[in-house]
């Protein structure tokens, strides 16, 4: 009997032939990342007299869930990490500015196929769109990586869901991440591994495809795997910082669940209040007044993602009073968009760019909503108060929309813009 | 706590899908560091009694998905020190499961148990044995993996690796 690719890797990882779903296995980590936490991380690692990190090319610790620091505090924690990294001569840290640690670490050619990636943020299987499995874990986890090197993991039973033909002309992978998680619910894929496959999923660029693995944490799996093809091994060419092993599921498997979904039924679709599996076509939301447009994040934050935007906001005004945040993924984003023009064509609308990082996501800064406010977002989370305050709403949705409600002032299909 | 440990106390019954906002709300995430400090505000948004009235090795039974959300561990940590003595659940989200076997606080499965069990009632689990006594009867649940039970042994996560590391540190010693 065949198996599945968490199967595989983890078999592959812990040295034996075969796991079983259920078992568990010790593996060794070849990417542990960690961000603006790991200040805390290091005093874990501390009380577990933890002096000299296992190996230091294992990390990946990027800089942006508050970055720039907007407070003395924020700037403080930040301090402590510069220090940790120079003391401890880790050779993969990416400052305030380079970007959100799920695209940088794709772009610096650090999430390889057949690799294993533990990170303590929960969009931590976003690295799985490269064909590494890719978990998130705790910060206490995380400190024994440090100290140890490895980690136990429960080999997860694994969910196939298969995705047919092309989505139709203004539906994104959003859309069809939205229409996944609205079907199976928050727990719909809980401890499981997930696997995409199918002509439609293979048809969509990469950009597209990261949101699908970046999503899957919001129905509660504990990785989400895209078969690698020539598609990622062309851009892994010039990036990729060691040579990799790709790693496909058996044809044979066994999956403990199967779902088929054809991708010309899906339409546009907005993740509604207060939780992301509140889904609803757009066409029944269209009207709702929006106070912000914040596109961005490490879901919706890439190239493309500006490139639809900027077609959208292209000769037109934002409504009066209606904001629109646009927030790079990365530093390498920004340029590219400067160059493409999309920079340009955000500040002539009245669109405020700022420095690539999380930005309001999660409430840190630049550009929380206010007490009543409605946001549409292109992020992956909605839940009461994540933005700052538990008084406001959040609507997620596709770039094209995002930009067009910002157009209008209220949430609006882009094909019904003036 | 070892293998043949015994747990006997009162049972908090909850629904679905409780979330780690109301079992340590995001407000004191970044005020309250101190785990001595953290019983008085487990389950504040949920329910105001428990933190009062918890009791040593109480349990907490509860439907599916227990624990979604944030990664936040203090939504374990709170539990943990305020005596709980072990969460049957339907099921658990997984970080949040993840952050209690590290954690030392029984987490379990038995969603047949999770039906019969009445709140309030007294109930008894044998970890080792794997099973759950209660008025209705007796139920199972897949006992805890070995490694798992190394890390209940230490008492948590963080004491394991301590041991582990310095086991490791005097090995290279006389090595």
């Amino acid at each position: 009997m065949g198996q599945t690719f968490a199967e595989k890797i983890l078999a592959k990882k812990a040295g034996v032939k075969k796991t079983q779903p259920g078992e568990i296995v010790e593996v060794a980590p070849d990417v542990a990342l960690s961000h603006d936490n790991t200040a805390a991380i290091y005093e874990i690692f501390k009380r577990m007299g933890g002096e000299s990190v296992f190996d230091p090319g294992v990390h990946a610790i990027f800089l942006d869930h508050a970055a720039p620091a907007p407070t003395t505090k924020h700037a403080e924690n930040h301090h402590l990490i510069r220090q940790f990294v120079q003391d401890q001569s880790i050779p993969h840290f990416y400052d305030v500015g380079r970007g959100i640690c799920h695209q940088v670490l794709v772009e610096e050619g650090l999430a390889l196929p057949g690799e294993l990636v533990l990170g303590s943020d929960s969009h931590t299987p976003h690295a799985g769109v490269m064909g590494a499995f890719a978990a998130g874990i705790g910060r206490s986890e995380m400190a024994s990586i440090w100290a140890l090197g490895n980690l136990w993991l429960r080999v997860p039973e694994t969910m196939k869901i298969i995705v047919k033909g092309q989505l139709m002309e203004g539906v994104t992978s959003k859309d069809l991440a939205l229409h996944v998680i609205g079907d199976l619910g928050s727990d719909g894929a809980l401890y499981m591994s997930v696997e995409w496959h199918g002509d439609g999923v293979e048809a969509l660029s990469l950009a597209e495809r990261a949101v699908l693995p970046n999503m899957t944490a919001e129905m509660g799996a504990k990785n989400s795997y895209l078969p690698p093809d020539q598609v990622v091994f062309d851009y892994l060419n010039q990036r990729a910082k060691r040579s990799y092993e790709p790693i496909l599921p058996d044809p044979d498997a066994q999956y403990a669940m199967v779902k088929e979904y054809k991708s010309a039924e899906i339409e546009p679709l907005i993740a509604c209040p207060h939780t992301v599996d509140n889904v609803k076509p757009l066409s029944e939301i269209a009207g709702t007044h929006v106070d912000q447009a914040f596109l961005g994040t490490c879901t919706n934050g890439r190239l493309e993602d500006l490139a639809m935007a900027a077609e959208v906001l292209s000769g037109r005004q934002l409504a009066k009073g209606t904001r629109m945040i646009v927030i790079p993924a990365s530093s390498e984003v920004y340029k590219e968009a400067l160059l493409a023009g999309y920079i340009e064509v955000f500040l002539s609308a009245g669109a405020i760019v700022e420095s690539p990082g999380c930005g309001p996501c999660m409430g840190n800064h630049m550009g929380v909503p206010a007490v009543g406010e409605v946001t549409i977002s292109s992020a992956n989370r909605n839940f009461r108060g994540r933005m700052g305050t538990k008084d406001s709403e959040i609507y997620l949705a596709n770039p094209k929309v995002v930009a067009a409600s910002a157009v209008a002032g209220e949430i609006i299909h882009p094909k019904d813009l003036q | 706590m070892n293998a043949n440990f015994v747990i006997k106390g009162r049972v908090w019954k909850y629904s679905d899908n409780v979330n780690t906002d109301v079992i340590f709300p995001g407000k004191y995430t970044y005020t309250v560091s101190d785990p001595a400090e953290m019983p008085q505000y487990a389950l504040a948004d949920l329910d105001p009694n428990f933190a009062e009235q918890v009791q040593p090795f109480d349990i907490i039974v509860a439907g599916t998905n227990w624990g979604c959300g944030s990664s936040r561990e203090q939504a374990v940590t709170c539990l943990k020190e305020s005596g709980l003595g072990a969460i049957v659940a339907k099921s658990f989200a997984r970080i949040y499961y993840r952050n209690c076997l590290n954690a030392a606080l029984p987490a379990l499965i038995s969603p047949d148990a999770v039906d019969a069990i009445q709140d309030g009632e007294i109930i008894e689990i044998n970890l080792q044995r794997g099973e759950i006594h209660c008025a209705a009867g007796t139920f199972t649940f897949p006992p805890l993996p070995e490694m798992v039970m190394k890390i209940f042994d230490a008492g948590g996560l963080i004491p394991y690796t301590h041991q582990r590391l310095k086991t490791q540190k005097e090995g290279q010693k006389k090595g």
